[in-house]
């Protein structure tokens, strides 16, 4: 647990790659692999399932520190983080020495081993540890207690320094950490483990991702050396289809089998292959993303819903077929075999994304002008001579999506943040005019430099109306315009309407609030591009 | 009902009685100053009052004012009051402002206070009374200052530890960067490089006859002089400036009681964070409030309200918040 929470102090502390790398390479070198595979769970962002909620951790941390709930929650607020928080009212004067005992124990056994205690028994477990552990593995304690942990470290470095550890590719590093497994010091081993071993067959590929195309597209050169498609907007998916079963994986590696029945009845009379796509809404032609959201929000699928809403998988790639990988051969040999293997399935659920051809750049141009007809985000540009890489990187895949809708709305609520943006207000309750009222439109947490966060929190402060918690009203003056990819009605809003994505395009200072957007004119734009 | 003896005006805090302000913050007649920081020391007073060993600070910082330097203790009227001036530990010369009036009554005003251990000034003075007006910038029970010897041995293991890179560690220029330096004389007798806008102050403490590690001034040295090793101590403001650029790969760390908190560390981006504070912290503030006595509380500075609060809802005390223009977020 030590080295653990030393590791962490010492990821903690540097902006650096380079030095994260070496630390991360170090202690998976050193730790005991047991130790090491919860290391390489916690940090490539696995959560474990909570087991105490932030509720009653809060409810237990003002009993022992002999404070108020409200000056624990404004402290909370102030923090910006509930590990944080307690860590810090927890600290006594009293000296407290290094951790005993390995991290897996830890996990293992003094947070997993709380599920077997009732919850008098959870609080005096957890209490002693809160005045016992010195301030960072108290801090660490908290986070394992709450299910997460942020360091700075992404999945793609851990894989790195996995790789670079066992000498390896970093792609077969990456493919044995997707999906689901179980942090043992057996998988932790056999993630060295030269040999290519299919064991984990219903296991997911890592995905490629596509980077946003900021220059124009004939930087891009000759459009017949590219595969242009739609870029649609479902759930990108992959699906797996061998003899003994199939798998549906989300991006995220959830798994998301029984959820979408039709593709996996469709997939039975696939040959062995895997499939990269998308699951969309669709009857005739695509559904609006609405409707998707009401296949993903229920947990049991009752068959009025699955006749009102079908969903097809439409494929963009193969990654695999007759357990060959097809990841290193050229994307035009990719896409002729899913042509040939798709072909002749017609409407089935399981079919191919249409190429979308233009002769020259201009004339694609024009055609991605049609996107928001045809409910799609923009075009994917693919390099026809490229492999299927993992994760994002940059040059053989772009999206080059459309332009967001804008309004510009006025802030009337803000929040503060969590993380490094704790105790500046940068949650903000945008709102348009309705008359002489304002109607709020959107929550945007994200858009703005450090400068104008700054700028506006200093402003925040002085122009606050009223309080409510932690919540702040202010003075209607402030204009912010905000960007987002899709309209909806929504009977849930009060304003009627529900924005996709919005975030924060620019801080209008030079607009007053009487040029702000009204709701009459949000409607506009719904019923011009809402489904 | 008597008449408040202390009240916020327009200006600042007046006593009518003696008439006379606390750290205005307009131009007025008669100004007692607490210490030389920006927010409680400006220009354009006509008499300034201060602890004999603020006003070399206040003259380097304002120019020249007609100041009248005073002991800690020694007794001045004004009008129907008597004043005077109490150690608050702060930074070198800050005060408290103990008023008695002729009728008994005795109020205290803070000004910015700590109790930590500091060897580059006088310790805080428990000044008894009646009405206590105090700073509240770390009001948050969040806020307890780990001890000053542990922060001092953090400095000196990230400053010798980094043997190849410049060390900058961003301070105040007033108060805070003579206290780092007067920490780290316990661990080494190296020369610490100051940036421009340190170099007069620190001369000041050093004629004061505060013991701290040598200084010299970065534009003494040749600009090809890459300064692997060694430590530089600069104001926040020159983060990110110009001026940082001949300290190539340097490590930086900032020394401030915010650092205390994660989320402000990894914002500015700093690597190292030290909890360094001039400020009271919130066990402080507490033992502070329960050893003047006082039956009436008045607060100023950042957490106000939360203060206030505690102390009327959890220790029954009269408190309530007064409007400030004290900037006091720094530290």
């Amino acid at each position: 647990m030590q080295a653990f929470a030393d590791l962490y102090a010492e990821l903690d502390a540097t902006t650096r790659t380079q030095v994260k790398l070496d630390a991360l390479i170090a202690y998976f070198r050193d730790a005991p692999p047991a130790d090491a595979a919860w290391a390489v769970y916690i940090l490539a962002g696995r959560r474990m399932k909570r087991l105490i909620g932030p509720l009653k951790l809060r409810e237990w941390l003002a009993e022992a520190t002999a404070l108020p709930d409200w000056l624990v929650e404004e402290t909370y607020q102030h923090v910006g983080d509930l590990a944080e928080t307690i860590s810090l009212l927890m600290e006594g004067d009293d000296q407290r020495h290094a951790v005993d005992g390995d991290l897996a124990e830890w996990i293992e056994q003094a947070i997993l081993g709380l599920r077997k205690l009732d919850e008098a028994e959870q609080k005096a477990h957890v209490l002693a540890h809160w005045r016992r552990l010195p301030r960072p593995a108290c801090f660490l304690y908290n986070k394992l207690l709450t299910g997460s942990l942020r360091v700075g470290v992404s999945r793609g470095l851990v894989e790195r320094a996995l790789a670079s550890l066992g000498d390896l590719p970093r792609a077969l590093i990456a493919r044995r950490l997707i999906g689901e497994f179980e942090p043992t010091a057996a998988f932790f081993t056999a993630l060295f483990d030269p040999e290519q071993r299919e064991e984990r067959e219903g296991q997911p590929y890592p995905f490629f991702l596509a980077s946003p195309l900021e220059g124009e597209p004939d930087t891009l050169g000759d459009l017949r050396e590219w595969l242009a498609e739609w870029k649609w907007d479902g759930i990108r998916a992959q699906l797996i289809a061998r003899p003994n079963g199939t798998w549906l994986w989300s991006r995220g590696e959830e798994p998301m089998n029984g959820r979408f029945p039709e593709v996996e009845a469709a997939a039975a009379d696939l040959p062995e292959v895997v499939l990269d796509g998308e699951i969309l809404a669709w009857d005739t032609q695509v559904l609006p993303f609405s409707q998707m959201q009401r296949r993903i929000q229920r947990k049991t699928l009752g068959e009025k819903l699955l006749r009102e809403v079908p969903v097809i998988f439409l494929a963009y790639d193969v990654l695999e077929y007759q357990q060959a990988d097809w990841r290193e051969r050229p994307l035009h040999e990719r896409r002729a075999l899913l042509e040939k293997l798709l072909a002749k399935r017609g409407d089935n659920a399981i079919r191919i994304s249409p190429a979308v051809n233009a002769a020259d750049w201009p004339l694609l141009a024009e055609l991605r002008e049609e996107s928001r007809e045809r409910m799609v985000e923009g075009l994917m540009l693919k390099r026809l001579d490229s492999p299927y890489r993992s994760g994002r990187v940059r040059g053989d895949w772009w999206k080059w999506k459309i332009e967001p809708l804008t309004i510009d709305a006025v802030l009337l609520y803000a929040q503060p943040g969590h993380g490094r943006r704790a105790n500046l207000y940068t949650d903000y309750t945008l709102a348009v005019r309705d008359g002489e009222a304002y109607v709020p439109i959107a929550k945007a947490y994200s858009g703005l430099t450090d400068q104008e966060i700054q700028k506006l929190d200093h402003w925040i402060r002085r122009n606050t109306v009223e309080k409510f918690g932690p919540v702040r009203s202010l003075k209607p003056e402030q204009v912010l315009e905000i960007a987002f990819e899709g309209i909806q009605p929504s009977p849930r809003h009060k304003s009627g309407i529900a924005l996709r994505f919005p975030r924060i395009a620019r801080w209008r200072q030079d607009k007053p609030v009487a040029e702000a957007d009204t709701l009459e004119q949000v409607k506009e734009l719904l019923n011009l591009y809402g489904g | 009902m008597q008449d408040p003896l202390i009240i916020p005006t327009d200006e600042g805090l007046y006593c009518p009685a003696g008439d006379f302000h606390i750290d205005p913050w307009r131009p007025v007649h008669t100004a007692v100053i607490t210490h030389a920081h920006a927010d409680h020391a400006r220009s354009g007073h006509l008499h300034y009052y201060a602890q004999h060993q603020s006003v070399p600070i206040l003259r380097h910082r304002l120019g020249d004012h007609p100041f009248t330097g005073l002991a800690y203790g020694e007794q001045i009227r004004f009008g129907r009051t008597t004043l005077s001036l109490h150690s608050a530990g702060h930074v070198l010369g800050s005060a408290q402002v103990r008023v008695a009036h002729d009728d008994g009554r005795v109020w205290v005003v803070s000004g910015d206070y700590k109790r930590d251990a500091d060897p580059t000034c006088e310790p805080f003075e428990v000044v008894p009374c009646d009405t206590l007006i105090t700073e509240a910038t770390f009001a948050l029970p969040c806020y307890r200052w780990p001890p000053v010897q542990q922060v001092g041995q953090q400095m000196w293991d990230w400053w010798s530890g980094n043997p190849d890179r410049p060390c900058v560690l961003f301070t105040y220029a007033f108060g805070k960067a003579q206290r780092v330096l007067a920490a780290l004389a316990e661990h080494t007798d190296r020369t610490v490089y100051l940036h421009g806008a340190m170099v007069a102050l620190t001369e000041l403490y050093r004629d004061a006859g505060i013991a701290m590690l040598p200084t010299q001034p970065v534009s003494e040295l040749p600009r090809t002089e890459g300064m692997r090793g060694q430590l530089i101590l600069a104001p926040p403001s020159a983060a990110g400036s110009p001026w940082m650029r001949r300290f190539k790969n340097a490590s930086t760390g900032f020394a401030s009681g915010w650092m205390r908190i994660r989320g402000n560390r990894r914002r500015r981006g700093y690597d190292q964070g030290f909890e360094l504070s001039d400020h009271a912290d919130w066990p402080a503030l507490l033992a502070t409030i329960r050893d003047c006595g006082a039956s009436t509380v008045l607060t100023t500075h950042g957490r106000s309200d939360d203060l206030v609060r505690y102390l009327r809802e959890s220790l029954g005390v009269d408190a309530r918040a007064l409007t400030t223009l004290y900037g006091g977020e720094d530290d």
